[in-house]
Order: C-alpha cells, then structure tokens, then sequence
C-alpha cells in the first residue's frame, strides 16, 4: 500500500513522512508533482470505492469539503477553472487539467502555465486491506514562485496547506459517512450576549 | 434563551444567548427538563482543561422534550421525550459500528480535531460543552440544545417515568457502568473503588450488579462513604488509614483483583507526591495530578486489573510504570459508550433493579446554577448531585 522511499530500500513508510522529505527524490513515481512543499495523508472512509471516486471526480463537488475552495467551473472533459479564497477577502484563481484518469484509482491533476501558485495533486482510492471500506491517499505539492507578490501569495498557502488538507479530507470522510459536515458553529453565528 | 456559560476560572454566569437552530439535517432542538451538573464539569470551573472561551455554553447530562427534527432524521420525533448521551456519535464510521460511540471519527469538526489530534496521536469525538477540544459545541445546561446526528444518540424515555429516574443515562450511570465492565469481574472478585463521587457510586453499584464477591470504596468524605456502605460496600476512609496496608490486610494479603479509578485528574492527597503534583500542575509543568491513580497502580494484586473512567486530559509526572509492568497489570480506560450501554440500563431502570435517585441532593433552577457551581466544589460531602431545571420558576 505504500510507496517505499526510492533512496533507501529498507523503509516502507511513505515519503509524505520522512523527516527530510525531497520529492525530486522519490524519482518517477511522483512525477509530474514538483515542487517545495510536499502533503500527503491517508483516510479510511466506509464507503465502496467507485462512490468516493465518482463524488470526487465531478470537480463540482469539491467546494463542499475543501473550504478555501470558493468554486470550481467546469470548461471540458479534463480542464477546469479554480477559484481558491484567500485571507483578507482576495481570490487567487488557476486553470487546472487532469493528468491521470483512472475510473475508480486515481485522479491526477497539475495546474497550469500562469498559475499564481503552481500545485498538483493525485487522489488514490485504494480497497482497505482490512476491508473497512477505501483507503484515499491524497498528496499535493505546491510550488511557491519566486519574488515578492509570488512569496506574498505562497505564504498565505504555504502556513496552512498541509492543515488544509488535513481538514479537507475529515470533511470528505464525514460527509461521505454521515451526509453531513460537523459543525458545532450556528448557521449565522450572532455575536454572544 | 438562558444558558449556563463560562467565563474563567470559578466564573459561570446565566446568560442570554442566541436560541438554537437545526444547521444539518439530521439534527434535533431538545427543550430540556432536566440538566444535572458533572464532577468533570468542575474541570472547566477550575479551568484545568484547555481551549475553553468565554461565553461558552456549558452541560453535558441533559434530557428533554423534541422540539424540532432536521429533514435528514426519520427516527425521532416532536414530542417525545429523550435522555441524550454526551458523546456525539455518527453512527456509520469504523468506531460507531463496532459500537466504541466515545471514539466516533465524524463528530468533531475538522477545525476543532487538529487540537485532540496533536495533544494525543489521532482527533477525538465531539461531545457537548466540554471546550473546543470536543469541537466546542454548545451544551445542555440551558434551555435549549441542538443535537447532531439525532437519530443516533437519543433514547426514547417511556411516559409515566420521572427525569430523575432517568437523567444519569446520559453519562455517569453508563460510566460507572463500563468502569465495572472493564475490570472483567469473576464471581469471586474484590474491586476497589476509588472516588465516591457518582461515577464511583455508580461504579460500586455496576460492579455488585456484574457479579462481584466484594467491593470496598475508598473515599474521605463521610456522608459518602455511607451512600457506598448503604450500597453493600466497606469502606476506606483514605485520610484516617493508609490504603493499600488496609487493601492488602482486607483481601488476605492478596490485594484487590479489579481497581476502578473514579478520581481523575484533579486528584487530592496529603503526601509528598500529591504535594509536587500541584507545585507542578501550578507551574505547568505537568497537567494531570495522578495521586490517586499511583495509589491505584500499587494497591493492585499482582496480575490484577485496572479501570480508569476518571476523567485526564494531559500528562502526569512520577507515573509506577514499573509497578504496573512488573506487577503485570491490565489497563482498561475510555470516555463511555453512552449509546452502546443505554438501551439495557434503561430496561434495568424500568425492572427497578438500578435506581439513581438516591445521589441527587439538590434540585435548582436554571438562574441558580451558578451557586448549585460553588456548592458542588466546595462542599462536596453533603453536596453529591446537583440538577438543574431550565424551565423551573426561580424560588425566593
């Protein structure tokens, strides 16, 4: 189920954990990811995995679980057109194609020429080996430009995307599960007495 | 509506808050009847737990009438009236269906999870008013309360059976329950029971109920002591003999077989570790005093069986992990499956071979929760349960 790190033979954990993690190291297997800032994280959902895949595959629905994500527009069979929120009330937006289709495995994707903060990311969704359901394995790069506007950007990704993406697949996980996002927070949450 | 709210330490006010509303679908608004006030409420009052903000709505052993079900919930309905448990559960994830409900891996927003998951290893369940580690979701010390998931943690109270009769369902009766479940009792057990509060009252009474030879309850306050001695147990009064000397000379010289800790992490002691634990736990340099559990690690007989439903929440200093180890000591511990246990104690409580009236010593309204607070602390000898009523005129 994971990767072995291609440098050293000996280890079976995943490269998303290594203390000093190079994706360049990792060789072919991660290409065409590139990039500084490397997330991977593993979650169990109790759900078949054609379903998760099929629900992720539809870009449409991803706003639903990944907060930052204002919309994402569909333009064709692979590209797509992403409107991420930023702190302080800015948008950053991306045109983004897919890069590896595998009905039920795998969904891959890259962004493309122009984009703001350069990312891609795959989605595995692997049969639980103890049968409790599908193993999705997401990992992400995201690849910070150069100069100050580029740092200024990357900084507001760079802080939190790993807490993103951590969030991001709890939340896939519960509205798989249950139907529903937790929340503890009112719909329009007043100020208190 | 009114609620019971923090605001610092020994700072619990009645406050007017936003009443409220159904958010996901399969959510319910329960008016409560009746709302009691937890040991491990005392935790938030002494702010030794973290990440709790002001204004926050308090209570977690609540129960009520249904007011309003979400479209999503096809189980319950307005009207009746239900015991809700204070964990939350979803009820589909790997914990919910092998019925470990205290480890559900849905309830707790994924904002409020990356805290449980740093302090320990993996995210823990939402549960009601118990700081933003559990998600931060408004409690049941108030007149209203949303309930998540409805369909799964409420249980549909029979007419013509009073709250009282029925309230501790909601945490401390099934605590005390699996507290004595987890020391896997044999019909010729001795189980030591240390904290006579109403988890370890309840404790006392499950561990008789699953079939224990004895059961000794060690405790100082004396008004305590005798609600475990009226339950069958002989007692222990830990301020005038040294416990384990009378544990090892009551068993014969074996020691206790099982040993339920119903203390918890603001445990009290006269000795010299207790003392360094609250020099520590001042200067934060542990979090957690475990008097009380060491005495419960060494008490134990050899091969013997430990069960910790006291409530910790961090780290603790100077832990016998060589007694526990050379001893070959089994260690049970948990928040309570509330869900998983309700449905065969409430049968007992209907049969009338469980009562859990005896504990409440004081009955309040809503208003006056912020005294029923001070009274629990501070006289907890003839102070054992407080309950509140939100919709109980104040008396004067």
């Amino acid at each position: 189920m994971t990767r072995p790190l291609s440098h050293t033979a000996h280890e079976d954990a995943p490269l998303s954990a290594a203390k000093n993690p190079n994706p360049v190291a990792a060789g072919n297997e991660l290409a065409p990811l590139h990039g500084d800032v490397l997330i991977g994280r593993s979650v169990t959902i109790n759900r078949p995995r054609g379903e998760l895949y099929s629900f992720w595959r539809d870009f449409k629905n991803l706003p639903q679980f990944m907060h930052n994500v204002h919309s994402v527009t569909i333009q064709d069979q692979i590209h797509s057109h992403w409107i991420i929120e930023a702190p302080g009330g800015k948008t950053v937006e991306w045109d983004s194609e897919i890069t590896q289709d595998e009905p039920g495995r795998l969904i891959a994707w890259q962004s493309l020429e122009g984009a703001s903060v350069r990312n891609s990311g795959r989605v595995e969704f692997l049969n639980s080996p103890d049968d409790r359901g599908t193993v999705v394995r997401v990992t992400l790069t995201y690849d910070p430009p150069a100069g100050a506007v580029g740092k200024l950007i990357a900084r507001l990704f760079q802080k939190e995307p790993k807490v993103q993406a951590r969030q991001d697949l709890r939340r896939f996980k519960q509205l798989m599960e249950t139907g529903e996002i937790a929340t503890a927070r009112p719909p329009d949450a007043a100020p208190r007495a | 509506m009114r609620a019971l709210t923090w605001h610092g330490k020994h700072d619990v006010r009645v406050d007017t808050v936003p009443d409220p509303e159904i958010v996901n679908p399969r959510d319910a608004i329960i008016k409560i009847t009746s709302t009691a006030i937890c040991g491990s409420d005392l935790h938030l009052y002494d702010h030794t737990i973290p990440t709790m903000k002001a204004g926050d709505v308090l209570g977690h052993e609540f129960m009520g009438e249904v007011v309003e079900v979400g479209r999503g919930n096809s189980r319950l309905k307005v009207g009746q009236r239900v015991v809700v448990p204070f964990v939350i559960a979803c009820g589909q994830c790997f914990f919910c269906q092998q019925q470990q409900f205290a480890a559900c891996d849905n309830s707790n927003p994924a904002e409020t999870a990356d805290m449980s998951e740093f302090l320990y290893g993996y995210p823990m369940t939402g549960a009601f008013g118990y700081s933003h580690l559990t998600g931060g979701y408004a409690g049941g010390q108030a007149e209203y309360v949303r309930v998540p998931y409805s369909d799964v943690g409420p249980i549909v109270i029979p007419d013509g059976i009073e709250d009282e009769k029925v309230l501790f369902l909601s945490d401390i009766l099934p605590t005390g329950w699996m507290a004595a479940e987890n020391c896997d009792i044999k019909p010729t057990d001795t189980v030591a029971v240390w904290g006579c509060g109403p988890v370890g009252l309840f404790a006392v009474q499950s561990a008789f109920a699953l079939g224990a030879h004895r059961v000794i309850a060690i405790d100082h306050y004396p008004h305590r002591l005798d609600l475990a001695k009226s339950m069958g147990a002989e007692v222990i009064n830990f301020e005038e003999v040294n416990v384990r000397e009378a544990l090892v000379e009551m068993t014969g010289g074996i020691g206790p077989d099982a040993c339920i800790d119903a203390v918890g992490m603001e445990s009290h002691g006269v000795t010299a570790d207790s003392v360094m634990d609250k020099v520590k736990a001042a200067v934060k340099l542990v979090t957690d005093e475990t008097h009380g559990l060491r005495q419960v690690i060494i008490a134990c007989r050899k091969g013997g069986k430990i069960s910790i439903p006291g409530v910790y929440g961090g780290v603790t200093d100077k832990f016998p992990i060589g007694a526990l180890m050379e001893k070959g000591l089994s260690v049970k511990s948990g928040q309570t499956h509330v869900q998983k246990y309700m449905p065969q104690l409430l049968k007992l409580i209907l049969e009338g071979k469980l009562d859990t009236t005896f504990l409440i010593s004081h009955r309040m309204s809503l208003e006056e929760a912020p005294t029923g607070y001070k009274m629990f602390k501070e006289r907890q000898n003839e102070v054992t349960k407080v309950v509140l009523k939100p919709h109980l005129e104040t008396r004067h």
